[in-house]
C-alpha cells in the first residue's frame, strides 16, 4: 500500500502538478520564466559552480532518458563489459562533477552577499532538494555497481508501465532505499519545476541555431506577411 | 528594394554642456526601480575617458558588434561574440559578459540615521547603503560618472580606447587636454538596423519594430540568457539582477505614440537633439555592413533614401509605410544633418550595426592650448583674419583621429569634410551677424567646406534656432489603429501602450 502511494500515486500526482503548475504558470505568469542568472553579480565562482554543474547534469539526464527511450539499445550498450566500465566511469566522474559544481553554487550563494540578495526560499528548497537528488545518485552508483544494466531491467519497466497507465510497481519495490529516495527525488524535483527556477529547463533557446538574426515585428502590414523578417 | 521607416537622432555636440538633465529625465521615468537602479538608459559621458560601463569601447574585452570575414572569397558579417552553437555552449556562462563592478555598485545613503540616532558626542552621519545587499558599503569606489568632467583623469581618461594609433606627441597634447578641454558624449539606445543585442539574443526576445524601427526587449519572452548585454557594443542593454530579464531604452514609446518626444529629448537643456524619420532600403543592410572601415560611413548614408523621389516613396507605399511617417520623413530633421548637410556621424560604425543615432562632432576647443609660459593662446589669434580657422584643423587640439576613431571608423577625412563644413558655417553666420569678416574670405570658407550661403544659413537656423516643431519632428505613429485588429484601442489606451501591468518583480 505504502509502496503504491510512493511509486505510483506519487508519480502520477507530481506530473499532473508539473503539467498543469508549469502551463499555467506559463500563460499566467510568462514574466516570471527565466534563468535568473547571477553572472551579472559574480562572475568567477560561477563559473567553477555553473559549468560542471549544468554540463554534468544534462549529460546524466541525457543517459537517463536514452536507457528509458530505448532500453534494448541501451541493453546491447553495456552488454559488453569494456563499454560497461567506461559507462560506469565515465557516470561517476559526471556524478562527481556536479555535486562538486552544485556544492560551489550552494556555498556562494551563502558566502556572497550579493548572491544571497538574489536568492528566494523556493532557491534553497531547490538547491536542496537537487543537491540531494545527486549525491543520491552518486551513492547509488558508487554502491550498486553497474547500474547502467540494471536500471534498464528496474527502473525502465516501471516508469514505462506508469507512462502507459498499467502501474506495476514489482520492479522497484525490492530495491535497496537508497535507490528508491534516487527515484522518489526525481519526482519531486518533476513538481518542483513549476514553482522555482526550474522553469528555465524547458525554455532552452533551441530555436536561435536557425532563426534568422534580425528579428522584425509589423503590426499590421499590406499583404499576407503578419510578421516579416 | 525595401523601403522602411526608421525614428532616427541627431545629437549636436557643440550643444551639450554635460549637465546630465536628460540622465535624470530617463531615470525617473523608467529606472528607478529595484534591479535597475544601475541602470542609465541614457548617460553623458566625458570624452576623453573609458565611459560607462567602463571601457565599452575595447570590444577585445566585451565583444560587441559585429566582424567582417573573408567567406570563399566574399566579405561576410558575423557576431564578434560567437556562432550560434556557441551561444547554446556558453548559456551556463558568457565568459564576455560585463559585470556589476564594470557599471558601479548602485547605493543609496542610511538618512534615517540622521534623525534617529541616539544622542552623543559626534554628529551623526549617513553612511552609504547598497541597494543590491543592504549592507554598508565602507568606501565607494565607483559611480554614475565617476570620470565626468575628467575626475582621475589619469587613471580614466588614458585608457580610452580612441586613444589607439595616437603618437607620443598627440597624447601629450592630450595630457595638455586634460587641463582645460574635454567633450560630453550622451548616450542613448542607437535603435540599430543592424543591431548586435537582437542578433545575439537566442530566445529571440528582442526585436525592432516594423513601423518605427524601435527596437524592444519582450519581458515575457526574455529569459535572461544575457548575449544581448555582450552582443551589443554600446553596451545599451542591460540586466536586471532582480527580474532576471534584460532592459533597454525603449525610445519613450509611449510618448511617442502620444506625439511627444521622448523624455531625454524634451528635457535637454542645450536642445542638442533632434528626433526625426529616416527611409531605408533593408534590402542593403547586408552590403553596408560588408564594406571596409574606411568605407562606412559612407555606405550608411547611401542606404539612407531620398524621402523627395518619387520611386522611393512608391516603394515605400508599397512596403506599408504611412503618408503621415512619409510625410515626417521629408520634414525630418535628421535627414538633412544626416543625408543632405553630412555634417551627423554614426558613433562607431565599425561596430557595423547601423546604429541610427547620429552625432554632429563638437569643434571647440580644438586650437587653444597652453604655451610654455603658461598662457593660454589660440593658434592664430595675432593674425587680423579669421582665415587661419581654416588651416587650422591639422594644427587642432584635439587630434582629428581621435574624433574618426570616434565618429567615423577611424577615417579622417569624413570628419576633416565635417569640420571644414562648420568652419564654413560659423564664418558665413559671422559675416551675416557682424559683418567683420572679407567677403572674399567667406567665399572661400564656403568653398573649402563644400557649401553654398543658402546651406550654411539653413545650417545655422536648425542648428542655433530651431523652433520645438523644427527639433522633434515625431511621425504620427497611429498606434491606436495599428494594434485595433489584435486588442480593443480602449483597452490599449488603458495599458498606455504597454499591455503589460504586472509589477516588474520576481514572484517565484
Amino acid at each position: 500500500m505504502f509502496d503504491t502511494i510512493l511509486f505510483v500515486a506519487f508519480p502520477y500526482v507530481a506530473v499532473a502538478v508539473a503539467v498543469v503548475g508549469g502551463l499555467l504558470r506559463y500563460f499566467k505568469d510568462r514574466f516570471s520564466f527565466s534563468s535568473q542568472s547571477s553572472e551579472f553579480l559574480e562572475k568567477r565562482e560561477l563559473f567553477w559552480g555553473s559549468v560542471p554543474w549544468h554540463y554534468g547534469v544534462v549529460i546524466i539526464l541525457t543517459a537517463h532518458l536514452l536507457a528509458f527511450l530505448f532500453p534494448d539499445a541501451w541493453g546491447a550498450l553495456v552488454a559488453n563489459p569494456v563499454r560497461l566500465y567506461a559507462l560506469e566511469i565515465t557516470g561517476l566522474a559526471l556524478a562527481l562533477m556536479t555535486i562538486v559544481g552544485l556544492v560551489m553554487l550552494i556555498v556562494r550563494r551563502v558566502q556572497r552577499p550579493r548572491i544571497n540578495a538574489v536568492t528566494t526560499w523556493l532557491d534553497w528548497v531547490l538547491l536542496v532538494a537537487l543537491l540531494a537528488q545527486v549525491v543520491l545518485g552518486f551513492w547509488v552508483a558508487l554502491a550498486y555497481r553497474w547500474g547502467s544494466d540494471w536500471y534498464v531491467r528496474t527502473a525502465v519497466p516501471w516508469l514505462r508501465s506508469l507512462v502507459v497507465l498499467q502501474p506495476n510497481i514489482q520492479f522497484v519495490t525490492a530495491l535497496p532505499w537508497v535507490v528508491k529516495l534516487h527515484m522518489l527525488g526525481g519526482f519531486v524535483l518533476v513538481a518542483l519545476f513549476p514553482f522555482t527556477r526550474l522553469v528555465h529547463v524547458f525554455t532552452v533557446p533551441v530555436t536561435y541555431l536557425w532563426r534568422p538574426y534580425q528579428v522584425v515585428i509589423w503590426n499590421r502590414r499590406p499583404g499576407p506577411a503578419g510578421r516579416r523578417v | 528594394m525595401d523601403i522602411r521607416a526608421q525614428v532616427s537622432m541627431v545629437f549636436h555636440l557643440d550643444k551639450c554642456i554635460g549637465c546630465h538633465t536628460c540622465s535624470l529625465a530617463c531615470k525617473n521615468i523608467w529606472t528607478d526601480r529595484k534591479g535597475a537602479e544601475y541602470m542609465w538608459w541614457n548617460n553623458v559621458e566625458t570624452k576623453p575617458g573609458t565611459g560607462y560601463p567602463t571601457l565599452w569601447e575595447d570590444q577585445e574585452k566585451y565583444k560587441g558588434g559585429w566582424e567582417v570575414v573573408n567567406e570563399g572569397g566574399k566579405p561576410r558579417a558575423r557576431l564578434k561574440l560567437q556562432g550560434r552553437f556557441g551561444a547554446l555552449a556558453n548559456i551556463f556562462y558568457n565568459p564576455y559578459l560585463p559585470s556589476v563592478d564594470d557599471y558601479y555598485e548602485p547605493w543609496t545613503y542610511d538618512y534615517a540615521n540622521l534623525l534617529d540616532a541616539p544622542e552623543g558626542d559626534d554628529q551623526p552621519t549617513a553612511r552609504a547603503v547598497s541597494q543590491i545587499t543592504g549592507k554598508y558599503i565602507d568606501t565607494i569606489e565607483a559611480g554614475p560618472n565617476w570620470d565626468d568632467d575628467l575626475g582621475g583623469s589619469t587613471i580614466y581618461a588614458a585608457n580610452d580606447p580612441n586613444l589607439a594609433g595616437l603618437n607620443e606627441a598627440e597624447r601629450a597634447e592630450l595630457a595638455e587636454l586634460q587641463r582645460v578641454v574635454f567633450f560630453y558624449l550622451p548616450r542613448i539606445c542607437n535603435h540599430c538596423l543592424n543591431a548586435g543585442c537582437v542578433a545575439a539574443c537566442p530566445a529571440g526576445a528582442i526585436y525592432k519594430r516594423g513601423e518605427d524601427g524601435i527596437v524592444l526587449i519582450s519581458q515575457e519572452k526574455c529569459r535572461g540568457w544575457r548575449m544581448c548585454i555582450s552582443g551589443c557594443p554600446y553596451k545599451k542593454t542591460y540586466y536586471n539582477w532582480h527580474t532576471g530579464k534584460s532592459e533597454k531604452c525603449i525610445l519613450c514609446f509611449p510618448r511617442l505614440e502620444s506625439g511627444q518626444p521622448p523624455a531625454c529629448f524634451h528635457s535637454c537643456v542645450g536642445r542638442i537633439r533632434y528626433l526625426g524619420v529616416l527611409l531605408y532600403d533593408a534590402d542593403r543592410i547586408e552590403e553596408a555592413i560588408s564594406v571596409p572601415n574606411q568605407e562606412l560611413v559612407e555606405a550608411q548614408r547611401s542606404i539612407i533614401q531620398d524621402p523627395f523621389d518619387p520611386k522611393i516613396i512608391q516603394a515605400a507605399r508599397d512596403g506599408g509605410v504611412s503618408d503621415a511617417m512619409l510625410d515626417a520623413a521629408q520634414k525630418s530633421p535628421v535627414y538633412k544633418f544626416v543625408k543632405l548637410w553630412k555634417l551627423a556621424l554614426p558613433l562607431h560604425a565599425e561596430f557595423r550595426t547601423l546604429p541610427m543615432l547620429f552625432y554632429v562632432p563638437p569643434m571647440l576647443p580644438v586650437l587653444a592650448r597652453v604655451t610654455g609660459d603658461g598662457n593660454y593662446e589660440v593658434a592664430g589669434a595675432a593674425d587680423h583674419s579669421l582665415a587661419p580657422l581654416l588651416s587650422s584643423l591639422d594644427r587642432a587640439r584635439v587630434p582629428l583621429r581621435y574624433m574618426a576613431n570616434l565618429f567615423a571608423a577611424g577615417n579622417e577625412e569624413v570628419v576633416r569634410e565635417v569640420y571644414r563644413k562648420l568652419f564654413a558655417v560659423r564664418l558665413h553666420s559671422r559675416s551675416q551677424q557682424v559683418g567683420d569678416v572679407p567677403a572674399d574670405e567667406v567665399q572661400r570658407a564656403l568653398e573649402i567646406g563644400k557649401t553654398t550661403p543658402e546651406e550654411a544659413g539653413a545650417i545655422f537656423r536648425l542648428t542655433a534656432r530651431p523652433t520645438y516643431q523644427e527639433r522633434f519632428l515625431v511621425p504620427p505613429l497611429h498606434r491606436e489603429e495599428a494594434i485595433e485588429q489584435t486588442i480593443s484601442p480602449y483597452k490599449e489606451r488603458s495599458e498606455t501602450g504597454f499591455g503589460f501591468l504586472e509589477t516588474p518583480e520576481r514572484r517565484w
